[in-house]
């Protein structure tokens, strides 16, 4: 089992969002992984090892598109457990969902994994497009915004199950699939590679940490840097930013004193009850 | 050039997050002038189809038992057929859990540039729309000759019907491929309150509840206000409350007239799923929780003190 994880470093989400003219201030910005790749990491490492703590089985490959510095963040991945890395240069903040997607693409041709596992979305451009479009352009079926995930003993085929707005779906997909993750993914019950596992097998809760051991191992392991270009790649923005601008901000409220005060207040001058 | 908004149906009726998806495409319509074009697909969907049609000047369906569930191995292609066969370059959908998983593929398939869950339409091809969990208003520029649209149900009011029910037409359903996909089972969440997208009030419980016998006391405030129960992400993941109650911005974004955040510090990530409810009331015992900082109306109190007395007080 080859396992592709596309990860990508955002600003710090915790951080206050600077603003520069019409665009993004973007000089200090705390740099880490986005919460979701790191996620999918941790849900791909699940699929490849023998229970909690136990032999690997299969391969987890990262893909991250960034200038060379976003290696540090590459680096906190592999120190988790991911086998080997692929940094293709570019410069994130220019790139749109479109171009990553068909950068993917590239490399999934190049690699070959029996599946891509990935965020549901990247908490800065909060565009949600990246896996779906990437399953479009290989023409691979898609399993969106996973809770779960089970892969089958036989390793053929993958059973998702997806929060949607009607309740929890079921979705069986089978490999090779693009998949990707949400926040329950890191449940301790949520992940279940069949073939090296059986259906009760639990982890910690989260992603693992990164342990010193990892820490030392991943500063040996590969990261392969390549261009779009020599994978035969040539991605095309289709959607440019215009202009980042700070939302309108709410007018401070008012503390009340008292229950009847606060009632009084939605009643009379809110006028919402 | 003309739009085509894609209407999502329940049994016989339009769901009120397409009617904001409408809006939003009437506005597109203004920089893209023709027909606004509807379309409806699922499996045995005659009746909604006619309800769709109240809403754009023609409806097309796609109707066939194969297409009962929203894969979107077989939505995204049946969605490049309707635009082809409306004539249409711009593809709008709402940003619903059916619209985010189908609409990406859709614009690959078309190699067309998409706006996700936009707030604005300023042009053609011009959107705004919230980035960085809110903290930013970005606006893009769609590049390619069709767009793809998902929108933001809070930020679009729910459109009302046209003056005149539009056509609807029958389509052949084009040979499907679903990859080897299939829909398993669908566990309804069910709930007699409305949908948390759609109250008109909403009460929403955090960390501070600390039990899922304490969120009962919520449950009676939110059915005594008629409204509907929304959670933190650390509510949720604490389990004191199912997943798809959760508010925030990985989860349901809401805008309704009145909310309630009950012990929820209020997190960035939470405060981009609730900030633009028109009053915002925040009851927690920490005077610093930053809940207040967008709160209208604070009030410093420990909710087991507070929901009880709110609750009598409402009576009155």
């Amino acid at each position: 089992m080859k396992i592709l994880v596309p990860c990508k470093r955002v600003p710090n989400p915790e951080q206050k969002l600077k603003f520069a003219g019409t665009g993004l201030d973007l000089s200090n910005p705390g740099w880490q992984v986005n919460p979701f790749d790191e996620y999918a990491v941790e849900a791909a490492l699940r699929l490849t090892e023998k229970g909690k703590g136990g032999e690997r089985s299969g391969e987890v490959v990262l893909v991250a598109i960034g200038p060379k510095d976003a290696t540090q963040q590459v680096r906190g991945l592999l120190a988790m457990g991911a086998d080997r890395a692929i940094l293709v240069d570019g410069q994130d903040q220019e790139l749109d969902a479109n171009a990553v997607a068909q950068i993917l693409a590239a490399v999934v041709a190049a690699e070959k994994p029996d599946a891509v596992i990935m965020g549901k979305q990247t908490v800065d451009g909060d565009s949600n497009q990246v896996g779906q479009l990437l399953a479009g352009y290989l023409g691979w079926p898609q399993a969106t915004f996973l809770a779960t995930l089970t892969l089958a003993a036989d390793g053929k085929s993958a059973l998702g199950t997806r929060e949607v707005d009607a309740g929890v779906e079921e979705k069986r997909v089978p490999l090779p699939a693009v998949l990707t993750v949400d926040l329950r993914i890191i449940g301790k019950k949520s992940v279940h590679n069949l073939a090296l596992v059986g259906a009760d097998a639990e982890w910690e809760e989260g992603p693992r940490y990164a342990a010193l051991k990892g820490i030392m191992a991943a500063k040996k392991k590969e990261v392969k840097e390549v261009t779009a270009a020599s994978l035969g790649a040539s991605p095309q923005v289709l959607v440019k930013h215009v202009s980042h601008t700070a939302p309108p901000s709410r007018r401070a409220g008012v503390k009340v004193a008292s229950v009847e005060e606060l009632v009084s207040k939605l009643r009379n001058e809110a006028k919402v009850l | 050039m003309s739009v085509l908004v894609y209407l999502e149906t329940t049994e016989s009726t339009v769901r009120s997050a397409s009617l904001s998806a409408v809006t939003a495409a009437r506005e597109l319509a203004k920089h893209r002038p023709g027909p606004l074009v509807g379309v409806v697909i699922g499996a045995g969907v005659t009746a909604a189809a006619a309800e769709a049609a109240k809403y754009v000047d023609k409806v097309l369906v796609y109707d066939a038992p194969t297409l009962q569930a929203p894969l979107a191995e077989t939505y995204a292609p049946v969605m490049v057929q309707a635009l082809k066969a409306a004539g249409a370059d711009a593809l709008v959908a709402c940003a619903t859990s059916t619209g985010k998983d189908v609409l990406p593929r859709a614009a690959a398939l078309l190699g067309a540039g998409m706006a996700s869950e936009i707030s604005g339409v300023d042009g053609a091809a011009k959107f705004r729309r919230p980035t960085y969990a809110g903290n930013a208003i970005s606006t893009v520029e769609v590049g390619t000759p069709t767009v793809v649209v998902s929108v933001r149900q809070t930020a679009f009011e729910a459109a009302a019907p046209a003056a005149n029910a539009g056509a609807v037409e029958s389509q052949s359903v084009p040979a499907l491929d679903a990859k080897g996909a299939a829909f398993v089972a669908l566990h309804a969440s069910k709930s007699e309150r409305p949908d948390l997208a759609d109250a008109s009030i909403v009460v929403s419980g955090g960390r501070g509840m600390k039990s899922t016998e304490n969120f009962k006391l919520l449950e009676q405030l939110t059915d005594q206000l008629g409204g509907a129960l929304g959670a933190s992400r650390a509510a949720a993941d604490a389990g004191m409350v199912p997943n798809d109650l959760q508010v925030g911005q990985t989860g349901k974004v809401v805008a309704p007239k009145l909310y309630i955040a009950v012990a929820i510090s209020g997190a960035i990530q939470h405060l981009a799923g609730m900030k633009n409810s028109k009053v915002i009331v925040a009851i927690n015992k920490d005077a610093e929780a930053p809940i207040f900082q967008v709160a209208d109306y604070g009030l410093v109190a420990d909710w087991e003190k507070a929901i009880p007395a709110l609750m009598a007080e409402l009576k009155k």
